[in-house]
């Protein structure tokens, strides 16, 4: 079976904290992690890249532990999963400069 | 120490782009903050900035003069052009031996630098232009500033983030009172509006998906904006003497570094500055009616320079009027400080305090007399202008009525 999104997470912070993963839990909270606003946007952009979605500023706010994470992540990716591919790809594509 | 006063104003923004139309811009407390036009980026989290409108560069520049120009330099001259026009100053040999140009910028002419990148990783092309270089300079503005009028003084740039054109303003002001500058132009330029830069802002989760509203409950961060703006600064005497007319004076530059993080400002450092700026004046707490906040409209900010009012001024906040001109000309980085310069320059010369825009809710965290919405009649004596830069370094200006 595939790693559990709970799990990425944990992986996911556990490298950028430079942690041993084990010593994080669904009941960890950021503030237990010592995580400021600043480790926090890191923290967003590495989960952002690891899942391939996008997390709202106003959503992610309100977040303070890693269930709640996991939570918003998985609800995410189910979002993603109904959407049409071209969509996603359409996503992706930049546009060149304009001056 | 001599007196310095302000004898000419220039800008271009979002809300006007001379300075009659950014007078009554502010004055109407109506903002320019819509869709973002000079740039098409479908994945763009927030949609909307304040950028300069109706601005054709070919008309105000050659073809030659654009090929040096990257569009902050644009801006930068075009802001200096109008304060020189007003102040009616007449160039002697003596005063462009020694006169000075400081500018802000915090990214200077990058918006150039990626064009040749973007030709460089999306086209395979081995070269980028040639004036690459001195097109993305952040000194491009003073550069261009001195060259025009053949100022051949201290000229250069400071880039402090959101605070650049407010230390370039008190560097500028402290040379003219010490007598190492007969003149200055000083001020600031900023051309945020291309996509590496626009993504990155996106990435700092700080920019507001409407609006900026500034010590509103309900604010959800800035805005970004583009412009220059541009101030003449001399000695009273001087001014007097060739029948200049003063449109405020400058009277104290305080500046201070938090010391503490990259991004969360603390109250004590913007306060140091403050402090240090009225010291700096001469004058009494009592005196200053008003302050053109940062106010940027992010949640850290606006309660921390509530904080940091309330330490400085004690029971005298209550009687301020405090308003943050960025709700309507947006937050223009590098330029931000000049810009709010000019605005509280006016200001005190019209005797009208511009209004925060975009105002709904009281936040108990920001209950200071923010100046909701509409502009109110009121001649203040003297009034500070705060900046406060990413990096935690703080720089206030502060500005007397000239009668």
């Amino acid at each position: 079976m595939s790693e559990s999104v709970l799990h990425r997470v944990i992986r996911v912070i556990a490298t950028a904290r430079q942690m041993p993963a084990e010593s994080i839990t669904s009941e960890t909270t950021f503030e237990q992690l010592n995580i400021d606003s600043l480790d926090r946007l890191n923290l967003l952009f590495d989960l952002e890249g690891e899942f391939d979605i996008q997390i709202d500023d106003e959503q992610a706010k309100s977040v303070t532990n890693i269930q709640q994470m996991v939570d918003g992540i998985t609800l995410l990716l189910a979002a993603k999963a109904e959407a049409k591919p071209e969509c996603q790809n359409e996503a992706k594509s930049v546009s060149s400069p304009a001056h | 120490m001599p007196r310095v006063v302000i004898t000419g104003v220039g800008v271009i923004s979002a809300i006007g782009n001379n300075v009659a139309d950014f007078w009554s811009s502010l004055a109407s407390g109506t903002p320019a903050i819509s869709e973002i036009t000079s740039v098409n980026i479908p994945s763009l989290r927030f949609p909307n900035a304040a950028e300069v409108r109706n601005y054709v560069p070919e008309q105000t520049f050659t073809a030659k003069e654009l090929a040096f120009l990257d569009r902050f330099a644009q801006f930068a001259l075009i802001a200096a052009a109008e304060a020189v026009t007003q102040s009616g100053i007449e160039w002697t040999e003596d005063l462009l031996e020694d006169s000075a140009v400081v500018t802000g910028s915090c990214l200077g002419g990058r918006g150039a630098e990626e064009a040749g990148y973007w030709e460089l990783f999306h086209h395979n092309r081995t070269r980028v232009h040639p004036l690459t270089i001195p097109l993305s300079m952040a000194n491009a503005g003073a550069s261009h500033i001195s060259m025009k009028y053949g100022i051949r003084g201290p000229a250069y740039t400071i880039s402090t983030a959101c605070a650049s054109s407010a230390h370039a303003i008190g560097q500028a002001f402290w040379m003219v009172r010490s007598g190492s500058a007969p003149m200055a132009i000083a001020g600031g330029s900023e051309a945020p509006m291309f996509i590496g830069g626009l993504k990155a802002w996106e990435a700092m989760r700080v920019i507001s998906k409407d609006t900026c509203r500034p010590f509103s409950a309900d604010r959800t961060g800035l805005v970004l904006g583009e412009g220059a703006a541009m101030l003449v600064l001399e000695p009273l005497e001087a001014a007097l003497a060739r029948g200049a007319k003063p449109l405020a004076e400058i009277v104290g530059f305080g500046m201070s570094s938090d010391a503490s993080h990259l991004t969360q400002p603390l109250p004590s450092g913007a306060a140091k500055a403050m402090r240090h700026a009225i010291r700096d004046s001469g004058l009494a707490p009592e005196q200053f009616g008003y302050v053109n906040a940062h106010g940027t409209g992010t949640q850290a900010n606006d309660q921390t320079e509530t904080a940091a009012i309330r330490q400085v001024f004690g029971p005298l906040a209550d009687k301020l009027a405090v308003s943050s001109t960025k709700s309507m000309h947006g937050h223009a980085l590098g330029a931000a400080g000049a810009l709010e310069a000019v605005a509280s320059v006016l200001t005190l010369r019209k005797g009208l305090i511009p209004p925060t825009a975009n105002y709904t809710t009281p936040d108990p965290l920001c209950d200071l007399d923010v100046t909701p919405n509409v502009a109110r009649t009121l001649q203040v004596e003297a009034c500070l202008s705060n900046s406060f830069a990413f990096g935690g370094l703080n720089a206030v200006l502060a500005f007397k009525a000239y009668p």
